[in-house]
């Protein structure tokens, strides 16, 4: 046997730098990172990387700031299991591995002269903030811009900071949920497809982005659909588990389909008859 | 057909042939293991090689896609260093079956569609295949007609099919080309010979007889309207999820990927390893969900992704027909009887519309 290295294999990784860790909930934490080369990631909103802690393994992680943001990209990550952990434990200046980005993200070109409503759940914000802040730096392009978040508590709440302002902006309708209130709470208390029906929108006018914990799709979705919104202008970004990211390993197949190269993000109608999808 | 594509072989000369390709490289070859188990072995002699045989437990694809393979190696020393690897080997595969010739193309489109896996590629590149044509079916399982691998097409450098007297060789490569060129013993093929070759073809299209009770052509509507069938239902209480059917199959890629840190702590490997849709954690989700919980929506996933995703995608049925996953599986379950009871049931719903 011959052994060869192939430095244009698929597989082979960039080296990122942290450059911040910023922590943002007990789970959850933001990294800011750079290539080491100092070349740019290129990416559309909703892409995710596949993230390398070498000798602990490789995970998909969607990339959660915006594509024009050419200094530094970054990543918010849940801590859940080995290598979510391990990321956790990580201090700004060290180096991972990084190979993508990967996937379809959101149709940015068909969501330009449209409204936007986004639909976050829990830790579904971070694919969707990069849109948010595609949208924000973009801002012209888009109609009416309607947010909707929802976590479970208070505490969990995402991005507090940035929060602040898009709510404060006049130019982004902001409202936020969360299904348990503590005592400092003042928002909102109720599952997020409360919030639904409350929005003002032209449904035929308006592109809903949803990312969010599985459950949260069906309830979303009904929503949506009482609402008038038709099925190719809602878009979900599905979650499975990854392990090549480039449509081989089959690991995230829903039936035709390829999460990691079809998707992350699907329209409903994509969808919406295919048993094995929500 | 072009004349000088073909040389002519004595029977008695194929062994010579054999041993004459052990010097030129690594030659993979059935050889029978007993009980009508053959397996391509590494062989440093023709006598070892089984000429006929049914199809090898395991198909060629171990030598395109190793059953496990380092993508990666990283060293940790003052810095992270990661190099992508892969490991090939001069090898002529010799014998193989074109339903087996049907499994690589598979691969092959897989593999190399975009982003190309350049450690296939690499490994690919290296690789002869000599292949045997059957002119007759090695047993009852296969339905290589059915999907139209019982004929050699391409994807093989060098094809041996036996006539009365000789093996005609039909010359597909410059690859092969040098093969031949580097022995004597070949003749130069008459047209007599290409007739009987002719001959051949034709008396196997009597021979090997559609298998499935359909056209390969009405394979996306048939299972179009079958994913809601009894038919997986029924193999729910059959199937064990062992994962055999989908280890053995020619056509069947998934992979998981793993790593392994040594002893040192400071360098380790990155490697994928065959991986099945049958086993337990496949689709299973973060929170424990699991997409493909029961057994039958897991075999649904199987025949799915061989006569129905594929064609899409590909453009091409990803099964050759070879019967491997029928003649493994501990529960008898029977690709061939798989597809006619879908048929049927299709068959008996269209039906009762017109009644
Ligand atoms: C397209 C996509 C985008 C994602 N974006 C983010 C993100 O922005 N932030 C974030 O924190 N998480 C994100 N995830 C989830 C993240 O990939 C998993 O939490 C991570 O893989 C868990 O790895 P682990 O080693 O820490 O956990 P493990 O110890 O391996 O397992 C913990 C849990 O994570 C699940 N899991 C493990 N490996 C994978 C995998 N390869 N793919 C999916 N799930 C897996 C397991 O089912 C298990 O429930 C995303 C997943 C996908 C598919
Ligand atoms: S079909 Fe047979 S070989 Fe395949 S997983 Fe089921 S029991 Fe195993
Ligand atoms: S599905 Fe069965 S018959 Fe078809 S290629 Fe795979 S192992 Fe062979
Ligand atoms: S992650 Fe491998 S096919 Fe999608």
């Amino acid at each position: 046997m011959a052994k060869v290295v192939i430095k244009d294999s698929p597989y082979n990784l960039k080296k990122a730098k942290i450059l911040d860790v910023k922590t943002l909930t007990e789970k959850e934490k933001l990294f800011k990172l750079v290539f080491e080369d100092k070349t740019w990631l290129d990416f559309e909103p909703g892409q995710f990387i596949m993230v390398s802690l070498m000798g602990i393994g490789e995970i998909p992680v969607s990339i959660c700031s915006s594509p024009l943001n050419r200094h530094y990209f970054e990543i918010c990550v849940r801590a859940v299991g080995k290598v979510t952990n391990s990321l956790h434990k990580l201090k700004a200046g060290d180096i991972i591995g990084v190979r993508g980005p990967y996937g379809n993200g959101f149709p940015i070109k068909s969501l330009e002269g449209h409204d936007l409503l986004i639909i976050a759940g829990g830790l579904g914000i971070a694919p969707l903030r990069s849109l948010i802040l595609y949208s924000i730096d973009n801002r012209r392009d888009f109609g009416e811009i309607h947010i909707l978040f929802g976590c479970k508590t208070p505490g969990e709440l995402l991005f507090e900071d940035e929060i602040e302002e898009w709510s404060k902006r006049l130019d982004i309708h902001f409202a936020c949920t969360v299904d348990r209130a503590d005592p400092d709470w003042k928002g909102n208390v109720g599952l997020i497809t409360s919030l639904i029906p409350g929005v003002d929108i032209d449904p035929l006018r308006t592109y809903a982005a949803v990312v969010g914990p599985p459950v949260m799709y069906k309830f979303v979705i009904k929503e949506l659909l009482a609402k008038g919104l038709p099925v190719d202008q809602i878009l979900l970004s599905f979650e499975r588990h990854m392990k090549c990211g480039m449509g081989k390993c089959g690991r995230c197949q829903i039936q035709n389909l390829y999460c990691c190269k079809d998707g992350p993000v699907f329209t409903f109608k994509e969808i919406m008859d295919m048993a094995e999808a929500l | 057909m072009k004349i000088e594509q073909y040389k002519l072989l004595e029977k008695s000369l194929l062994k010579d042939f054999i041993n004459s390709l052990i010097p030129i490289a690594n030659v993979y070859a059935p050889v029978s293991k007993g009980f009508n188990n053959y397996v391509f072995q590494n062989i440093k002699s023709a006598d070892e090689v089984s000429i006929k045989y049914i199809p090898t437990i395991i198909p060629p694809k171990k030598f395109f896609l190793p059953k496990k393979e380092n993508i990666l190696q990283f060293f940790i020393e003052d810095e992270l260093k990661v190099e992508p690897v892969t490991e090939y080997e001069n090898l002529i595969i010799f014998g193989v079956h074109t339903c087996d010739i049907a499994g690589i193309k598979c691969l092959n489109m897989v593999l190399s569609d975009k982003p190309k896996d350049t450690a296939y590629l690499i490994r690919k590149k290296h690789v002869t295949i000599i292949g045997i044509e059957c002119n007759d079916y090695c047993d009852e399982y296969a339905s290589c007609s059915f999907v139209g691998a019982h004929m050699p097409t391409t994807g093989y450098d060098l094809m041996f099919t036996e006539l009365s007297e000789y093996f005609i060789v039909h010359i597909h490569s410059s690859k092969g080309m040098d093969i031949i060129e580097k022995t004597d013993i070949f003749k130069d093929a008459s047209i007599a010979q290409l007739e009987e070759l002719k001959i051949l073809r034709n008396n196997k299209m009597k021979i090997f007889n559609n298998e499935i009770p359909t056209e390969r052509r009405y394979l996306p509507d048939l299972f179009d309207r079958s994913f809601n069938a009894n038919v997986w239902k029924e193999l729910e209480q059959k199937c064990l999820s062992c994962g055999n059917c989908t280890a053995v199959c020619p056509t069947c890629y998934c992979f998981d990927i793993k790593e392994e840190v040594d002893l040192t702590l400071k360098a380790g490997e990155r490697y994928r390893v065959w991986f099945s849709c049958q086993l337990d954690p496949f689709a299973k989700v973060a929170g424990g969900h699991d997409f493909r919980k029961e057994r039958s929506a897991r075999q649904r996933h199987r025949f799915y992704r061989k006569f129905r995703y594929h064609i899409d995608r590909y453009g091409m049925v990803f099964c050759t027909g070879c019967g491997r996953c029928s003649r493994t599986c501990m529960a008898k379950i029977n690709l061939k009887e798989v597809l006619t009871s879908l048929i049927r049931e299709s068959e008996a719903k269209i039906w009762r519309k017109w009644l």
